[in-house]
């Protein structure tokens, strides 16, 4: 095989392979730079790009819960409303209604009534804006007689299928009400299996008997022989008492009692049109074998389609060529903003024809890729928080000299988000509501020293929380009037941390001088985490030390994340570290976290009061607050419920996270939004700017690939040389030898 | 041969079960149905309804291995355990917990892994040999000795750091090639020549290393010196000769690799944006999707078994001393 083999050749093929490699180098970059990782065609147009670090694992309306997957499904689906775009306070608007939802207060017989507090039921009723049509789908052909024409797939036909644009045909239809009510009735199956539908259950009339009837029914249908996924279930032979289709356009939802955050959940996805048609289109065995499902390929009314569905390299949206008028606000810029945000107003949406969402698991990568021009935009790891940020002397940020000369932008806004560190109330040390139990906590809150966290940890990228209730977000009180005077202290116009020595005094008073138990004992508390690899292990030791200012010793409990969920669950948990993200800007959202009907000691584990906080007074205001709008009287109340909970301790407030985006010059409207997921249509890219930029920055380096040719072939006459001489040596010896014999 | 191929198949089954029943232990002992159900359904507003209705679903209302409650056969049949392992037997993979069709998933991620994964194998394995018998030729050299350094540090030094400064130099500061990404066809091979020069770059010094030891082990022996008796250059010698007779040893641990290529590689794959296998398994268990797992791990030992199955019958083609019975 290898016979006749000789140098030379061994040689020219060297030189033939690196030509192999700079030609199919080369080929591969026949048009545009050498390392653009996207077609030519793709950078020379209005396209954004983007990335994201999980793939998306439900793009089902009504089971997606998570913020990555609502990124994309946002721009795909449109529930009855959205989040204006600029204003704040958060506002909502009509999206595919015409007006915001009409309510009416009844009582028990249905009957109008005029005293709001003495209503049993609140009716929502929605009337939709007539010609919105779904994005083209095959799901929508029919036949001459009227019928579905892809609905019973033939295995022939299923061979040629490998995506949804291999259908030959693909059609639309207008949007209903009854496509809204499906997407309820979807909801109420429970093998759909929708995150929401317990809490529904208590809210809309009628959906908990219908979610029994239906899931049953289902249930018995399938009878054991198939797959949920490949059966369907058709929900228009059932009607949900409460959720009545009035005529095409008119829909009404019936509420019990009154529940002024409804009109929130109707800004989600759960509440996003679904036509039956398409629930039927994708139940077919033969689609879902080859993962064409409505949880991978989702069908809607909004701005953009999904064009290409890969979770693990690539998500593609198009303009929807049958999305309806929108345009962009001409008015409602916040204070403070910037104005250009204004520039397109009145413009049609969407502005940007294309979206490509790149999987990018690691920071390098990504965040080469947005040096180089090929992100429109970027968040900041803390591995390249010091290239793009620079912390001034008072706190603040700026970008570092690097970034400014990339023309990059950057935004920095609080999230409705509040991560703490929660006390185990059912706990005999830590719990409790006595005054030496409540001086215990308040010490810790303030040994605990969140600020310094932030610096740390965090990069500065959070705020140090006085209360449960984030910044942007009805009842939260900035400056002198928001601090916690059980923890802070406003001096000269600034917010301090009370001193050690005030820690020490309540911890003393505590029955815990010096951090003693009354045996002279160390006082021993425990922190369960489900931090356990290397990277933990500085913050937890600067957890030990905070404890340690107290002479307190701190026990870390670390585990896997689903025992540490057990423990917390099973109020076993001492003290823990838990978060909270905003599903809508009310403070019911954040204050029934502590609402002792919420406590997961009394609801058997599934309560997302963690802490077990149960203060009778504080119950009793959260039931007035959760149903108030949002009037003097209602602020009043939740300051006092602050209050409460400030003094009781329940958790050491620990921060507001802020995000950080870095984005391009040519990167237009940018605003952040963290309550809106489909705030893509506002975008606009200049993406001739963009080009040029990306040409700028992206030039290949020539000169090194010239030392490798001439390492490489400076390196064979040496070689060849090495040979010779080693082959002459060889006979020169035996020569030498053969005389001596 | 074919009934050693049979009876090899035969043996195999009993270690599957054995793999899979060791894969079922460990997989419960860590996570149990409740957690897997919170793992699927979110954190959020999770009730127990909502849990006993997805375990009910997707079959993890059952006992493991033992179902007390039921009678006869049953007690066995009925079974967590059975009921998911008999459909691995004839490749019936099923659907994730999630509710992605994992063959499909496996189908459509083979192949990047494999355009990443053969390329490096071929090219590495041509490199270390070609490099290996080079410095067979020069043994004793300054440059064998360099060469021997230089394999060492190639060895001690971490695969990450080679990914990191060669996306580092080669795209971000020379800008030559896309920093991640992938495409299929002509338009891919810019995203793949990266991360192959550097899989074959990082396998460079323990190759060399390996297969120098082998053929210093072949340049002393009797028909070697007989090779050059007859007045064959060293050329001739090392890659005529020395290199058939040292197959046999470099066939015992390449085989056995190529069927497991298109599993793909973690690191590699997740730094440079391959959509490809390699992460499948470990985002599972992360996931706590154990359809993915079991059905992983199945594929995995079956690969195995079918990689040594074929080293046992390339032995046959190398070297005719060796017959299967």
């Amino acid at each position: 095989m290898l016979n006749g083999f000789r140098l030379q050749s061994f040689l020219r093929c060297g030189v033939y392979s690196v030509i192999l490699v700079v030609t199919a180098l080369l080929s591969g970059c026949q048009s545009g730079l050498w390392n653009q990782p996207y077609s030519t065609q793709q950078i020379e147009s209005p396209t954004l790009f983007s990335s994201f670090s999980s793939p998306p694992k439900h793009l089902d309306p009504v089971v997606s819960y998570s913020s990555n997957e609502a990124s994309i499904l946002g721009q795909i689906y449109e529930p009855p409303l959205q989040y204006h775009y600029l204003k704040r306070p958060y506002e909502l608007e009509p999206l595919t209604l015409t007006t915001m939802p009409k309510i009416r207060y009844l009582d028990a017989g249905g009957n109008p009534v005029t005293d709001e507090s003495a209503a049993v039921y609140s009716e929502y009723h929605l009337t939709l804006k007539p010609g919105i049509r779904f994005q083209p789908h095959p799901a929508f052909v029919t036949t001459t007689s009227g019928e579905q024409k892809y609905a019973n797939l033939s295995d022939a036909q299923l061979e040629k299928i490998h995506e949804i644009s291999d259908f030959n045909e693909t059609a639309t239809r207008e949007l209903e009400a009854s496509d809204y009510v499906y997407a309820i009735k979807r909801m109420a199956l429970r093998q759909n299996h929708s995150p929401i539908l317990d809490t529904m259950n208590h809210y809309i009339v009628g959906l908990k008997d219908f979610s029994d009837t239906v899931s049953s029914a289902c249930q018995s249908e399938m009878d054991g022989t198939t797959s949920f996924k490949q059966h369907f279930f058709d929900l228009n032979r059932f009607q949900i008492k409460g959720v009545q289709v009035v005529d095409k356009y008119n829909f009404t939802i019936r509420i019990n009692g009154r529940y002024p955050q409804f009109k929130y959940w109707l800004a989600m996805n759960f509440f996003a049109p679904i036509a039956w048609e398409v629930d039927r289109f994708y139940k077919q065995p033969g689609l879902v074998e080859k993962n064409l499902t409505l949880d991978t390929s989702p069908v809607g009314t909004g701005p953009y389609m999904l064009a290409e569905n890969n979770p693990n390299k690539r998500m593609r949206l198009l303009a929807n060529p049958n999305f309806h008028k929108e345009y962009y606000p001409e008015s409602g810029l916040a204070e403070g903003a910037d104005p250009a945000l204004l520039q397109d107003a009145g413009k049609r949406l969407p502005l940007v024809k294309e979206v490509i969402y790149s999987l990018e698991k690691e920071n390098v990568p990504s965040w080469n890729k947005f040096l180089q021009g090929y992100y429109d935009a970027s968040g900041v790891s803390s591995d390249s928080f010091d290239q793009a940020v620079a912390v001034t002397a008072s706190g603040g940020m700026q970008l570092t000299d690097e970034m400014k000369q990339k023309d990059i932008q950057f935004l920095n806004v609080i999230q409705p988000t509040i991560m703490y560190l929660g006390f185990n109330m059912a706990d005999p040390v830590v719990g409790g509501y006595s005054e030496k139990q409540r001086k215990l906590r308040q010490a810790l809150s303030i040994a605990i020293n969140y600020e310094e966290y932030i610096s740390i940890f965090l990069n500065g990228r959070g705020v140090a929380a006085q209360g449960p209730i984030p910044p942007g977000i009805f009842g939260y009180s900035e400056g002198e009037e928001g601090i916690n005077p059980y923890i802070s202290e406003w001096h000269n116009g600034v917010l301090q941390r009370k001193s050690m020595v005030a820690a020490k005094k309540l911890l003393a008073e505590a029955g815990y001088p010096d951090g003693r138990q009354p045996d002279g004992s160390a006082l021993t508390l425990y922190f369960d985490t489900p931090a356990t690899g290397p990277d933990s292990k500085s913050m937890l030791n600067w957890y030990r030390k905070q404890f340690e200012k107290l002479g307190i010793q701190l026990v870390i409990r670390a585990t896997d994340y689903n025992r540490f969920q057990d423990k917390v669950r099973g109020a076993k948990a001492q003290m823990f570290v838990w978060g909270w993200n905003a599903d809508y800007p009310d403070p019911e959202n954040f204050l029934f976290l502590l609402y002792g009907g919420n406590a997961v000691i009394n609801t058997n584990g599934s309560g997302i009061n963690s802490a077990n906080y149960d203060n009778p007074e504080f119950n009793r205001l959260f039931e007035r607050i959760k149903t108030m709008d949002n009037t003097p009287e209602r602020l009043r109340l939740i300051k006092e419920m602050v209050q409460i909970a400030q003094k009781d301790a329940p958790w050491v407030w620990g921060f507001y996270p802020k995000s950080l985006a870095l984005y391009h010059g040519w990167y237009h409207n940018v605003w952040p939004n963290p309550l809106a997921n489909n705030t893509i249509k506002y975008k606009r890219v200049d993406f001739e700017t963009r080009l040029e930029k990306q040409k700028e920055w992206n030039q290949p380096v020539m000169w090194p690939l010239l030392i490798l040719f001439l390492v490489v072939f400076g390196s064979i006459y040496p070689l060849v040389r090495a040979y010779r001489s080693r082959q002459g040596s060889v006979v020169l010896t035996n020569k030498s030898t053969e005389g001596e014999a | 041969m074919f009934a050693y191929i049979i009876r090899r198949l035969l043996f195999a089954i009993p270690i599957l079960i054995g793999v899979n029943l060791i894969t079922f232990a460990l997989f419960f002992m860590v996570n149990t149905p409740d957690d897997m159900a919170r793992a699927q359904l979110g954190a959020k507003q999770t009730t127990p309804e909502m849990i006993q209705s997805w375990k009910t679903e997707h079959g993890y209302d059952k006992p493991l291995f033992f179902n007390s409650e039921s009678t006869g056969l049953s007690k066995i049949s009925d079974t967590l355990f059975v009921e998911q392992s008999l459909k691995l037997f004839v490749f019936d993979f099923g659907q994730s917990d999630s509710g992605r069709q994992i063959s499909a998933d496996i189908y459509e991620r083979m192949w990047p892994s494999l355009a990443i994964a053969l390329p490096t194998f071929m090219i590495g394995l041509i490199t270390n040999i070609a490099l290996a018998l080079l410095i067979v030729l020069f043994r004793g050299s300054v440059l064998d000795t360099a060469t021997m350094m230089v394999a060492v540090a190639i060895m001690s030094i971490s695969g990450l750091f080679y990914i990191i400064a060669g996306q580092v130099v080669f795209s971000k500061v020379w800008h030559w090639v896309p920093i991640s990404g992938y495409e299929g066809g002509w338009e891919g091979i810019k995203f793949l020549i990266l991360p192959i020069l550097i899989g074959v770059f990082a396998g460079l010094g323990g190759g060399i290393r390996w297969y120098r030891s082998l053929f210093l082990e072949e340049i002393n022996k009797d028909y070697v010196r007989t090779a050059r008796a007859k007045g064959l250059s060293e050329i001739k010698v090392l890659f005529g000769h020395v290199l058939q007779n040292g197959l046999l040893p470099i066939l015992t641990g390449v085989v056995v690799v190529i069927p497991t290529l298109f599993m793909g590689s973690l690191i590699m794959e997740s730094f440079f944006g391959i959509p490809g296998l390699g992460s499948y398994t470990i985002d599972a268990i992360n996931a706590q999707d154990f359809s993915i797992v079991k059905a992983m791990v199945f594929l995995g030992s079956v690969l195995y078994i079918v990689g040594l199955i074929l080293t046992d019958i390339s032995y046959t083609y190398f070297d005719p001393r060796v017959r299967l019975q």
